[in-house]
Parts: structure tokens; C-alpha cells; sequence
């Protein structure tokens, strides 16, 4: 497969395709640490988190139209404004969610993967219903649009390193939060032992309810993040939603390192693979190898060490 | 949760009884041709949900993948029709006769050696049960061996879907693409597509459901039965008390594949086509919740929930096509929530304690009563 390229080119294709791959992984990283933290706090796969990301792009959506119609001088920073919402109403969904529904279903997991899944047939019917059937883009500001030239073969998309970034900011904010917060003391100690953590003192359907809403609020972002680099339409959370269960699952649930490490393996292959093989083709490799090497680690790559 | 008096038995029994009589006597005398062959449909489903509450509801396997036990049969069957379909004759004016249709239009110019067997039909209908079965033992000895259950299995099987879809999709001069194998004519030379032989078809595919409903009910109603509840109930402590539990798990979703996968080969024969659209996430989980609805301890519930859901289905997206997803989901949540052991079990656990209450002798149920 490598026949027919000259080494320089071979070079610039891996540089160009692991760029590619870089951005498939920061919406991969974005999607999956809402559900990770989720996964990891309360045994809960959120199937509707897709759903709650596609709430993000469209609450993106409206605020870029809002600030296009009412205050264009602005618009530059509209994306900031955006975020904020799309992460309070997703966030605010989120905890609705856990409040009506999850919250009854702790002791069962596998009928929360039916009930969110209920959900989330009702969300995408309710976003075709007020948005429209048809996928909706944002223009993004000028700023944000062209590209980067590094060498004359190599360039880079300006809105591609902005996601990038955003990654990086959200990943570390959670990291702290995790690690450095009381919160994050208390999600540490429930995923550690329930009912010692309990009995300890500390209000675990407080944090449980917390850790939902936290989830899906950056499951916002990441859906705001979405609209940067591609259209948004009503079912479009269905599209990333199984490669984001893969990396959860892959990565091992508890562990954030897990989840960054397993992302970027499985978006890495995937781009890779795309060049040389079809897209479908480089799809089945990827999610086939993820499935081969759960068999030799069922419990993900990074196992949190806790004695149950 | 389990416990099988005798009594109880019956009731499950005269539950059987009920389902043949509506689905051998009632349905062909009261809807036209047409409404029974979407009956038919709907019974092709049923296999899949009586195979779930095999796995599911028995042994604590959910598996969000069986859609592709369906596919995988449906296509074994199609194959054959479709190989039929294609004669020299049929297909002369094509580049390379003899050929099915889509292959000619993908530029291949002889049948690929995976079609070469489905040439006969003894193997196709070995095919029909041993393809699914092996892909089901290959995926569960893979898992079950390594103790990877609950969500994680149910995300993988999920996964698989996933796989196999885009696989069907992606190799289209292979598959049929994503129309899938249409235009299924014959079986033997006998044209499947007349108004009679899609009334035999029907019969033939009720036999096969209620076939398949008594031999779970065997499985069931055996220790094995009883071990796999055990299995659901306490995994740790069947392991324990020195059984091998992988074994047992692998078997169930294995049988459990293969009456699914009789269903989908009922299905290309009734329906005529095989398509991706029915391997994928969204058919098989919503294959869950016909299973669901109907009860997922219960294998009379599994069919009626069946028939009662896809009869929901067809006439609200008739009508009011917005509103289906919003019912669809809602119907999710409510099953979940309310009443996890579905129709069934509001019918144990409300109706049949009425009726003895007022009275009547529980031999002479007017209702499908579930097997617990």
C-alpha cells in the first residue's frame, strides 16, 4: 500500500492524515469525558449523550444567529458566549435527566441504557420538530477560517488547532476539578467504595446528581466544539456515539488517562487507515481491533486497582 | 423469582395455546392477504424477542447486537433466492450472466467463492442456523471466557452492529450494498411471491415460532433453566458453588442467535428483500423493547409484545409519523421505570390476582398468562 509515494510525500501524508486524526480525536476527548466521568462515577452509559451534545451545536446555532441579527459587531466572539450556554443548558438538561429518570435506576445499569436510549429517540424527534430535518452550519468568524501553511505540503486548519485548544483547556479543567477539588475528592472516593464513602459522610446522590450534570454540560461543549468543523443535524449525536462507548470501554472506565490514551489510539488508526483503505473499511479495522484487544483487557486498558 | 409449580406451568401453557389459536385461526380468518404477510413481519421479530428472553430476560445478557443473528440468516436465506433469482436465463442481458444483478452493476465478473455454496439448498438452510451460531459462539467464547458481561458485553455486541452495517454498505458488489438483496423470486422454482405462497409462508413461519417458543420453554423449564436464573441472579456464587459459568452463557446467546437468525431467514421468504437496515443499532435494540414491552421473563409476553409494538408502529407512522419516535421513547421509558417485567407482568401481578378474586378457576384464563 505504500507503492507509488516518494519518502517526503509518505511523510507529509502521515503529517497531514495524524492532523486529521488530531481533530477526530479532541471531538472523541470532548464526547468521551463527559461519559467517562459518568461511566466511572455511577456504572451509568448514558445512551443519550450524543443527544446532549447535539443540544450544545444547536444552542451554538442560535446564539451565532442571535448575535448575527442583533449585535454583528461582536461576532467575533460570539463562540465564547456560545459555550457558555451550551454548557448550561446541556448541564441543566443533564441534572432534569438524573432527577426524572436516572436516579430510579441506579440498581439496574442495563435498564438505563434502555431508558436514555428512550430519551434519546425523544430528543432527536424534538430537535427535528423545532430545528428542521435538514443539518444546519454556523459561518464562523473570520478569524477562525483558513489555514496555517507549516511546510508547502503541510497546512493546518486555523478552526482544527481551535478545537485542539479547547481540549486541552476543558481535559485540564476536568483534571483539576477531579483532582484538586472537594468534588472531586468525594467522585474519587464513591468510585472507590460506595458505601464506605457513605458512611463517611459524604452525600453520594449530591455527587452522583452533580457528576450527571457535569457530564452532559461538557458534552455541550463538545457538541459546540462540533459545529467548528462540520454541519449539525437532528440524528448526527448517533454518528460518534458507538466510537465513544468504544473509548470509554477501551479505555477503562475510571481512569481519565484511560479515556485521552484510548482516544487518541482509536482516532490515530482510524485516520491512518482512511488514506490507504476506504472510510468504511478503515471504520470495521479500527472498531474490530478496539473489540480484539477488549479480550485480552475486559476491563480497558487503564484498571482503576479497588478492592469491591 | 423463579418458581416453577405446576400450576404456574399450565398457565404458561394455556398462554401457548392462546397465541396458536390466534396466530394459526383468528388472524388468517379475519385480515386479507395483505395484513397478514405485515403479521408475518411482525412474527419474524418474534423470534428474536423469544431468543431474548432467553438471554436476556433468563441469564441477565443484554445484548443490544441481535439484529445482526437476524441479518446474518436473512441474508444466508437471500443468498439462495437471490442465486435462484439469477439464472442465465433471468439474467441475460447483463455483462456476465448468471450473476445477481448488483454484482453485474459493481463490475464483477464472477461470483465471489462465499456465494459459490448458497447454490444449494440444503446448504443455505444449514447456513441459516450454523452462520449466526458460529458468529454468536466466536463473539460470546471471546467474551464469556474473559468474564466481560453486563454493559460492557452490551456495548461490544453493539459495536458489532456497527461493524457488520457499515461492512454490508461498504462492500456493496459483495452485498448488495444498502439496498440490501432485493427481488427474490423463486425457491425450488415455487414462486414465493403469490398471494398462496405467502399464506403457507405465514403458516410455515407460525409452526417455526411456536416450535421455537416450546423448545425455550424445554430449555427453560430444564435445570439448565434453573442455573441460568441462578447465573442472573448471582453470578459469583454459581461460579463458586463450582460450575462454569462462561459455558452456559455461551450457549443461551448462541441458541438465542439461532432462533433469531431462523427469523430473519422467515423473513426474507415472507418479505421478499434483506436489507442492512435491519442488522444495525436501531433495529436491534428496538427488537429489545418488543421484548420489553411484552415482558422479558415471559415468552408468550415477548410475542404479543411484539405483534402489539410493530402493530403500533405501522399505524401511527401511518398517521402521525412525528409522532412515533416521541411514543417509541416514551414507551422506552415507561417499560423501564414502571413496569420493568412488561405486559406480563402487570397481567401476573394485577389481573390474574383480580380474577381469582372474583373468583373464577385459573384452567379457564382469558389470557396469555407468562411463564413465571
Amino acid at each position: 500500500m505504500f507503492m507509488g509515494y516518494s519518502l517526503g510525500e509518505l511523510g507529509s501524508i502521515f503529517a497531514m492524515q495524524a492532523f486529521a486524526g488530531l481533530i477526530l480525536f479532541s471531538v472523541f476527548v470532548l464526547m468521551a469525558l463527559g461519559l467517562a466521568i459518568i461511566f466511572g462515577q455511577m456504572g451509568v452509559i448514558n445512551m443519550a449523550h450524543g443527544e446532549f451534545m447535539i443540544l450544545g451545536a444547536y444552542m451554538t446555532y442560535m446564539t451565532s444567529h442571535i448575535f448575527q441579527t442583533y449585535i454583528p459587531g461582536a461576532y467575533p466572539v460570539y463562540f465564547f458566549v456560545a459555550m457558555a450556554v451550551a454548557f448550561i443548558v446541556s448541564g441543566a438538561a443533564g441534572l432534569a435527566t438524573e432527577w426524572l429518570l436516572i436516579r430510579h435506576l441506579y440498581a439496574r445499569p442495563l435498564d438505563t441504557l434502555l431508558a436514555t436510549w428512550g430519551l434519546s429517540l425523544i430528543m432527536q424527534q424534538a430537535f427535528r420538530s423545532i430545528f428542521g430535518a435538514r443539518e444546519v452550519g454556523v459561518e464562523l468568524p473570520q478569524w477562525m477560517m483558513g489555514a496555517l501553511p507549516v511546510t508547502d505540503v503541510i497546512e493546518v486548519q486555523i478552526n482544527g488547532l481551535f478545537v485542539m485548544g479547547l481540549t486541552l483547556i476543558i481535559t485540564g479543567a476536568v483534571a483539576l476539578l477531579l483532582y484538586r477539588s472537594r468534588w472531586g475528592l468525594q467522585v474519587r472516593a464513591v468510585v472507590a467504595n460506595r458505601t464506605m464513602s457513605g458512611a463517611a459522610g459524604i452525600d453520594t446522590r449530591r455527587v452522583d446528581r452533580l457528576t450527571f450534570g457535569l457530564g452532559c454540560g461538557i458534552a455541550g461543549i463538545a457538541g459546540s466544539a462540533f459545529t467548528m468543523i462540520g454541519s449539525t443535524g437532528p440524528t448526527a449525536g448517533q454518528l460518534y456515539i458507538v466510537d465513544t462507548f468504544l473509548v470509554v470501554v477501551f479505555g477503562g472506565a475510571q481512569s481519565l488517562l484511560g479515556t485521552i490514551f484510548s482516544a487518541f489510539t482509536i482516532s490515530q488508526s482510524q485516520s491512518t487507515l482512511e488514506f490507504f483503505l476506504t472510510g468504511s473499511m478503515a471504520k470495521v479495522l479500527t472498531l474490530l481491533l478496539v473489540i480484539g484487544l477488549l479480550m485480552l483487557r475486559p476491563q480497558g486498558l487503564f484498571v482503576l486497582k479497588v478492592r469491591r | 423469582m423463579w418458581n416453577p409449580t405446576n400450576k404456574k406451568l399450565d398457565l404458561e401453557l394455556v398462554g401457548f395455546a392462546l397465541i396458536a389459536l390466534l396466530i394459526l385461526v383468528v388472524l388468517p380468518l379475519s385480515v386479507d392477504a395483505f395484513r397478514l404477510n405485515l403479521v408475518g413481519k411482525y412474527l419474524t421479530y418474534a423470534f428474536v424477542a423469544v431468543g431474548l428472553v432467553l438471554c436476556w430476560g433468563y441469564t441477565g445478557i443484554l445484548s443490544l447486537g441481535q439484529g445482526v443473528f437476524f441479518g446474518l440468516g436473512g441474508y444466508c436465506m437471500a443468498m439462495f433466492l437471490k442465486l435462484e433469482a439469477s439464472s442465465v436465463a433471468n439474467t441475460k442481458i447483463q455483462s456476465t450472466p448468471g450473476i445477481p444483478d448488483f454484482m453485474d452493476w459493481n463490475q464483477l465478473t464472477e461470483l465471489p467463492f462465499f456465494w459459490v455454496p448458497f447454490k444449494s439448498l440444503p446448504f443455505a438452510l444449514f447456513a441459516v442456523i450454523a452462520v449466526p451460531a458460529i458468529a454468536a459462539f466466536i463473539l460470546s467464547f471471546a467474551m464469556f471466557k474473559r468474564r466481560v458481561g453486563g454493559v460492557y458485553f452490551a456495548i461490544i455486541t453493539q459495536a458489532v452492529a456497527a461493524v457488520l452495517t457499515i461492512l454490508i454498505i461498504g462492500r456493496q458488489g459483495y452485498t448488495g450494498g444498502i439496498n440490501g438483496i432485493t427481488d427474490l423470486r423463486t425457491l425450488l422454482g415455487w414462486d414465493i411471491r403469490t398471494d398462496g405462497a405467502k399464506y403457507i409462508l405465514y403458516f410455515v413461519c407460525c409452526v417455526l415460532l411456536l416450535g421455537s417458543m416450546f423448545l425455550a420453554r424445554f430449555v427453560l423449564s430444564s435445570k439448565l433453566g434453573r442455573l441460568l436464573v441462578a447465573i442472573r441472579d448471582k453470578e459469583d456464587r454459581v461460579r463458586f458453588s463450582g460450575y462454569s459459568v462462561g459455558d452456559f452463557k455461551i450457549f443461551i446467546f448462541c441458541l438465542a442467535s439461532a432462533i433469531a437468525a431462523v427469523g430473519g431467514a422467515m423473513f426474507s421468504l415472507q418479505v421478499g428483500f434483506m436489507s442492512p437496515s435491519f442488522v444495525g443499532i436501531v433495529p436491534s435494540i428496538e427488537m429489545v423493547i418488543f421484548c420489553a414491552v411484552g415482558g422479558r421473563h415471559s415468552l408468550v409476553g415477548a410475542v404479543i409484545g411484539t405483534l402489539i409494538v410493530n402493530w403500533a408502529k405501522t399505524s401511527f407512522s401511518e398517521t402521525f409519523p412525528e409522532l412515533w419516535l416521541f411514543a417509541m421513547g416514551g414507551l422506552f421509558i415507561a417499560v423501564v421505570l414502571a413496569f420493568p417485567r412488561g405486559l406480563a407482568g402487570l397481567f401476573t401481578d394485577q389481573i390474574l390476582p383480580l380474577i381469582k378474586r372474583v373468583g373464577m378457576r385459573t384452567g379457564a384464563l382469558p389470557k396469555p398468562a407468562p411463564a413465571e
